[in-house]
């Protein structure tokens, strides 16, 4: 199969591309992946991944369905492990030190990493105790402090004007956009430095999708996101850096104005332009 | 050239009609039948009861004379033995249901436990009824007081509640779960905030089927020697006891002596039926006010 040929090549060659990329921009590395592969039993879902992730910026993961990019996600805050039949093999560096390593707690992880998911996950408890949620659990009991934290993290989301004559209503009254809103004003609320978002915008309506998009980009001037998505324009149009993933394996990492006017790997080309995918 | 030999069905759909209609007058009828033993049961308990229910009947105690002879021992015997069973029955059924779904491991142990809770829930209760005779009654030497009778109902309604609550438990969305530990919520602090709660109807719903089948088994009290005679009210779990399905049980062996004991038993009967009948109604007011979709 053609595709399947010169892999190894590419993969080096999208590594050179971020190393040159990170001596470039001169940013900080939150996430750095060295030859991460992953298994689901005897499935191989993530092969060799080396990406470096910078701070205050968007990263796009785009890719076709099956391609592994959940997974990576899922991968840098370790929620993968829900899953009992994963092997992993390699190193993820967050801020210098490997996520993977038996002594790093996994609690303390999520806490850096906060995420956000495919379908608005809210608990069926009022919108006020869906934000406080995060922040009781790391054990802040303090009435004034939590009620601080709600209006900030609620205003972060841009969401603060639609709800907050109803906080204490129950958050599955808002409409499927103002749920994952709160679920990222939720995951503000812990105050991460990175936010994962795993396809936010795939359940929602224009809209709505254009809104979380302004959001991120406010967003990223204090958070580092990295973002799944099947959606090429969205990542297009958000996103500073693009990797495009294919079975498994990251086909080209680089600049996004780069990978969507001129992507130096065929394939890239193929599923950016529509022909697969 | 067509398969499809029209003369032929033609011929044939008459019988293929009569086997239809034929299946569906026996269905009926075997569904008929049941209902035809329920009512005729029914009818039977309560025109024998008719005239013996009043308040003196529930507020007497035990008597010979069956003019003054009354159930307030059982039913003080029989809310006694719920006492007990139902803390033990929710602590020990709904953690081992949070065990088994959130924290074993999947797996062959694991799966060996499961199969061995549900073979449970199917076990005789007489076999559990000499399990408590040897374990409390004689091993723990504590003889046939509540705390004994309650310790071994609770045994036997376990596996339901394990059961039960488990499949409350699996209800729970997983992209609940996900939101709590996306925080860095630990194990615990999700099971407790977010799994229980969203858990809690089916589990009370399952604890209330439990106790109300609790309340109707007869055959592990009698062999732990829950005594027929007249005793007094019990007021601690150390106290011996009778509860109402054994009232019901001697009543109905001595009305072959005294004819009345036969309208006493089916007076307990009815009695019983209703709590039963209350307990079941709570159970469903709680399944559907709590009801949610996620």
């Amino acid at each position: 199969m053609a595709v399947m040929t010169g892999n190894e090549n590419t993969v080096k060659q999208a590594t050179t591309i971020g190393n040159v990329e990170e001596q470039m921009v001169n940013k900080k590395v939150v996430y750095d992946t060295k030859d991460l592969n992953l298994w689901y039993g005897n499935d191989h879902a993530l092969k060799n991944i080396n990406l470096q992730v910078h701070e205050n910026e968007v990263t796009a993961i785009i890719g076709p369905s099956g391609c592994g990019k959940s997974t990576f996600i899922k991968t840098l805050n370790r929620m993968v492990e829900l899953i009992p039949v994963v092997k992993i093999s390699g190193d993820i560096q967050y801020r210098g030190k490997s996520i993977l390593d038996k002594s790093y707690k996994v609690e303390e992880l999520r806490t850096h990493v906060g995420m956000v998911f495919q379908k608005p996950n809210p608990f069926p408890k009022s919108i006020y105790e869906n934000i406080v949620y995060g922040p009781k659990i790391h054990g802040i009991r303090n009435k004034k402090i939590l009620d601080e934290i709600v209006e900030k993290s609620l205003r972060g989301a841009a969401i603060w004007d639609e709800v907050k004559d109803r906080l204490h209503e129950n958050a599955y009254g808002l409409s499927g956009g103002q749920q994952q809103r709160l679920c990222i004003a939720r995951c503000l609320a812990v105050e991460p430095d990175v936010i994962l978002m795993d396809e936010p915008t795939s359940a929602l309506d224009p809209i709505s999708t254009l809104k979380v998009e302004e959001l991120m980009q406010e967003l990223k001037k204090d958070f580092s996101i990295i973002i799944v998505t099947h959606n090429m324009q969205q990542a297009a149009r958000i996103s500073d850096k693009t990797a495009f993933f294919l079975n498994g394996e990251v086909v080209e990492y680089s600049d996004t104005n780069k990978i969507f006017s001129t992507p130096s790997d065929k394939r890239t080309e193929d599923y950016i332009t529509g022909r697969f995918g | 050239m067509k398969h499809v030999d029209t003369a032929l069905v033609k011929k044939r759909m008459g019988s293929r009609l009569f086997i239809n209609n034929l299946g569906k007058t026996l269905f009926l009828l075997a569904t008929l039948f049941g209902l035809v033993v329920l009512v005729v049961l029914i009818y039977r308990v309560f025109s024998q009861s008719i005239g013996w229910i009043d308040i003196d009947f529930l507020m007497n105690k035990l008597s010979t004379d069956p003019n003054r002879a009354g159930i307030q021992g059982a039913v003080a015997g029989t809310l006694w033995l719920m006492l007990v069973v139902a803390p033990v029955t929710m602590l020990l059924g709904v953690g081992t249901a949070i065990y088994l779904e959130e924290y074993a491991q999947k797996g062959r142990i694991q799966s060996f436990i499961q199969t061995n809770i549900t073979n449970l829930a199917g076990v005789p209760s007489i076999v559990f009824g000499l399990l408590g005779l040897t374990l409390f009654v004689r091993g723990l030497n504590l003889g046939s007081i509540i705390l004994a009778g309650g310790l071994t109902m609770a045994l036997l309604v376990l596996p339901v509640v394990v059961v039960a609550s488990q499949e409350a438990i699996r209800a729970v969305p997983q992209f609940l779960r996900e939101a709590s530990y996306g925080m860095g919520a630990t194990k615990w602090q999700t099971i407790k905030n977010v799994v229980l709660p969203a858990a809690i109807p089916g589990i009370l719903t399952g604890l209330i089927l439990a106790l109300s089948r609790a309340i109707g088994e007869t055959a592990p009290l009698v062999v732990i020697g829950i005594p027929a005679l007249i005793i007094p009210i019990p007021d601690s779990v150390f106290d011996k006891f009778t509860v109402m399905p054994m009232q019901i049980y001697y009543w109905t062996i001595d009305s072959a002596l005294v004819s009345e004991y036969a309208n006493l038993a089916a007076a307990t009967i009815v009695i019983l039926l209703l709590i039963l009948f209350l307990m079941n109604s709570i159970a469903i007011v709680i399944r559907n006010k709590f009801q949610r979709r996620f």
